[in-house]
């Protein structure tokens, strides 16, 4: 079923001679969630910005569907149908949940006059593809009347609309609150549904726990740990395993992580 | 608000899909009260001008049944309307423009100029659009290219143009006596009915204007460029063109009000639009456009002129002397902007 919808091999990226990535490798598959897990300067957002083609790898292969793509830019990446859901969300609030999603690519008929009934139609079709509904606002409704969870709605009902094959969510859930937090898992659940693959970044160990078919951990510029669902009993063999990590001789009184290691390797 | 979300959202856990999801409703289905939400600013302003009207009338119901009162607003107003407008899409776009009225000044001159030379007014409506267009376009890059700031760049070249043209005139008017027999004077100028025909352009100019604001992909880009450039530059919009766009809309806007003025007066002063900066400005916000950049409202900015052009006129037809002017002028611009403070919530 899963076609892998990109593939990073062996990437390195150093600035100066400092590697911020000395050799990741990450796949994601089509309909899939992979929770991406790093402490601060792990190189999470080195490799946010590889893939959305913001910044290029000192070496290493990039991969769409299987083929090897030379010269990686924001445009192939776009064209790989990736579309990256920063953390700030860049939705523009006085205006209407309609014109974020259209933002920059209005529905346009005769002289650039806007299709408005289209332009509405499609965006209830796109949040309700990502069971984003609701009984107090529309599509009409103004963005900043929105709770944080439904801004990353808004944010998701965008990237979808620019046909993503892969949406990369930096820190979706991070301050947000439990209600907020499950409105976001409710829309990741349904974009994966929809046969779309999701890059669910993270702080909280927890929240990715719960979200993700597919743990990588990062650690220093490395994968330290690449976890199926199954193979993780919960996450605080998660959260023992990045200790473990961090702390490579052991911290007085946390004996037990050997456990989540050996499984690592 | 996060009661209202889906069921199937009480825990982190629960799974997708599920139930399917419901149609749209909204507490404010009602068309009237939806109406009322969506234009509650240009509402707010038509409030406050329908209050100060009736004040003036009762403070003089003579002179504000006689419609000559009326004939001369409705015979300066176009001219302001042709501003006021434009601005709205520039403070929409988080900027200022403080050159229009010096590009008034330059683009009726060269009006003037093709007219005294002989040529038809169409001719000189042309050309007095052309020089809009450009000034606008000079004005636009030195903020945008030459990333001054607007407020600054703006008074600047306000004043550099005007000097341009009193250096050049020696402060000399231009009479033109053969304008009231051509064609362009009975289109742009003359009265149907008793009113001055100024105003049903005017009224066409802001319909299209509201419509381009609401309708338009230029509007749309307008004000999500005013509210969060990082964000329109990051979604591809290319934010230094539709920031450069607006400031040529006002010069060519400019130019159109400083035709008319001429062809009301049949002589081009080299002060022409200097009178205009203030209550220009006092209409964009009068009408309900906040100055934060990202909303704004034209048909507000259209009432706001009203508003603005009615307080002089009113002021001394109710009996006042003309030092409360002034007065009045002030009052009715701070209770226009408690009352939008109050009515329309910020988001960030």
């Amino acid at each position: 079923m899963s076609e892998r919808i990109i593939e990073l091999r062996d990437i390195k990226k150093s600035y100066g001679q400092v590697y911020a990535l000395g050799g990741v490798n990450l796949s994601v598959d089509r309909g899939e969630v992979v929770g991406l897990i790093g402490d601060n300067g792990a190189g999470k957002s080195t490799l946010i910005k590889i893939l959305s083609g913001v910044v290029k790898p000192t070496s290493g292969d990039i991969l769409v569907r299987g083929k090897p793509v030379s010269g990686w830019s924001a445009a192939r990446s776009r064209d790989a149908g990736i579309e990256t859901v920063f953390q700030d969300r860049a939705l523009a609030v006085q205006q209407t949940i309609v014109r974020n999603i259209f933002m920059g690519r209005e529905l346009t008929g005769f002289m650039g006059w806007l299709k408005v009934n289209k332009e509405i139609a499609e965006a209830s079709r796109l949040m309700r593809e990502i069971g984003f509904t609701s009984k107090v606002f529309t599509p009409q409704s103004i963005v900043g009347q929105l709770s944080g969870g439904e801004r990353q709605g808004v944010a998701i009902a965008r990237a979808i609309y620019k046909q993503a094959e892969l949406i990369i969510l930096d820190e979706p859930t991070t301050a947000l609150s439990l209600t907020e937090t499950a409105k976001v898992f409710h829309f990741v659940r349904q974009v994966r549904a929809s046969g779309r693959s999701i890059l669910f970044i993270g702080h909280n160990i927890h929240h990715v726990f719960d979200i993700a078919d597919r743990f990588v951990v990062l650690d220093r510029g490395k994968v330290a740990l690449t976890a199926d669902r199954s193979e993780v009993k919960s996450a605080d063999d998660l959260i023992n395993f990045m200790e473990d990590v961090a702390h490579p001789g052991g911290l007085p009184g946390l004996h037990e992580t050997g456990e989540a290691e050996q499984r690592a390797q | 608000m996060s009661k209202a979300m889906e069921p199937d959202l009480q825990s982190p856990l629960g799974r997708a899909g599920g139930k399917a999801a419901k149609e749209w409703s909204h507490p404010s289905d009602n068309w009237l009260r939806g109406f009322v939400l969506d234009n509650r600013a240009s509402l707010g302003t038509l409030a406050v001008f329908i209050v100060m009207m009736a004040v003036f009338m009762i403070a003089n119901p003579t002179v504000f049944t006689t419609w000559y009162l009326y004939s001369s607003v409705l015979t300066t107003l176009p001219v302001a309307l042709f501003v006021v407008v434009p601005l709205v899409f520039v403070v929409t776009c988080g900027e200022i423009d403080l050159s229009f009225p010096a590009t008034m000044g330059f683009a009726s001159w060269v009006f003037a100029l093709v007219v005294q030379a002989g040529y038809d007014p169409f001719l000189g409506i042309a050309a007095a659009l052309v020089t809009g267009t450009l000034l606008g376009f000079l004005v636009g890059s030195l903020v945008v290219y030459g990333g001054l700031s607007s407020l600054i760049a703006t008074l600047g070249m306000n004043f550099l143009l005007r000097g341009l043209i009193q250096i050049i005139n020696e402060g000399k008017s231009t009479a033109l006596t053969n304008l009231a027999d051509s064609a362009a004077y009975k289109i742009f100028s003359s009265q149907i009915w008793g009113i001055p025909v100024q105003i049903f352009w005017a009224i066409a100019f802001v319909v299209f204007s509201a419509l381009l604001y609401n309708r338009h992909r230029f509007g749309a880009q307008v004000k999500v460029v005013g509210d969060n450039p990082d964000s329109a530059k990051q979604m591809g919009i290319d934010v230094k063109l539709v920031r450069i766009k607006v400031f040529v809309f006002t010069g060519i806007g400019a130019a159109i009000a400083g035709t008319f003025s001429v062809m009301i007066n049949f002589t081009w002063w080299p002060t022409a639009g200097d009178g205009y900066l203030l209550p220009v400005l006092a209409s964009v916000f009068v009408g309900g456009t906040p100055t934060w950049g990202g909303i704004g409202t034209v048909v507000g900015g259209a009432i706001g002129a009203v508003t603005v052009s009615f307080i002089q006129t009113g002021v001394v037809a109710a009996g006042l002397s003309g030092f409360y002017v002034q007065f009045f002028n002030g009052l009715i611009i701070i209770l226009s902007l408690l009352g939008h403070k109050w009515n329309q919530a910020r988001y960030r």
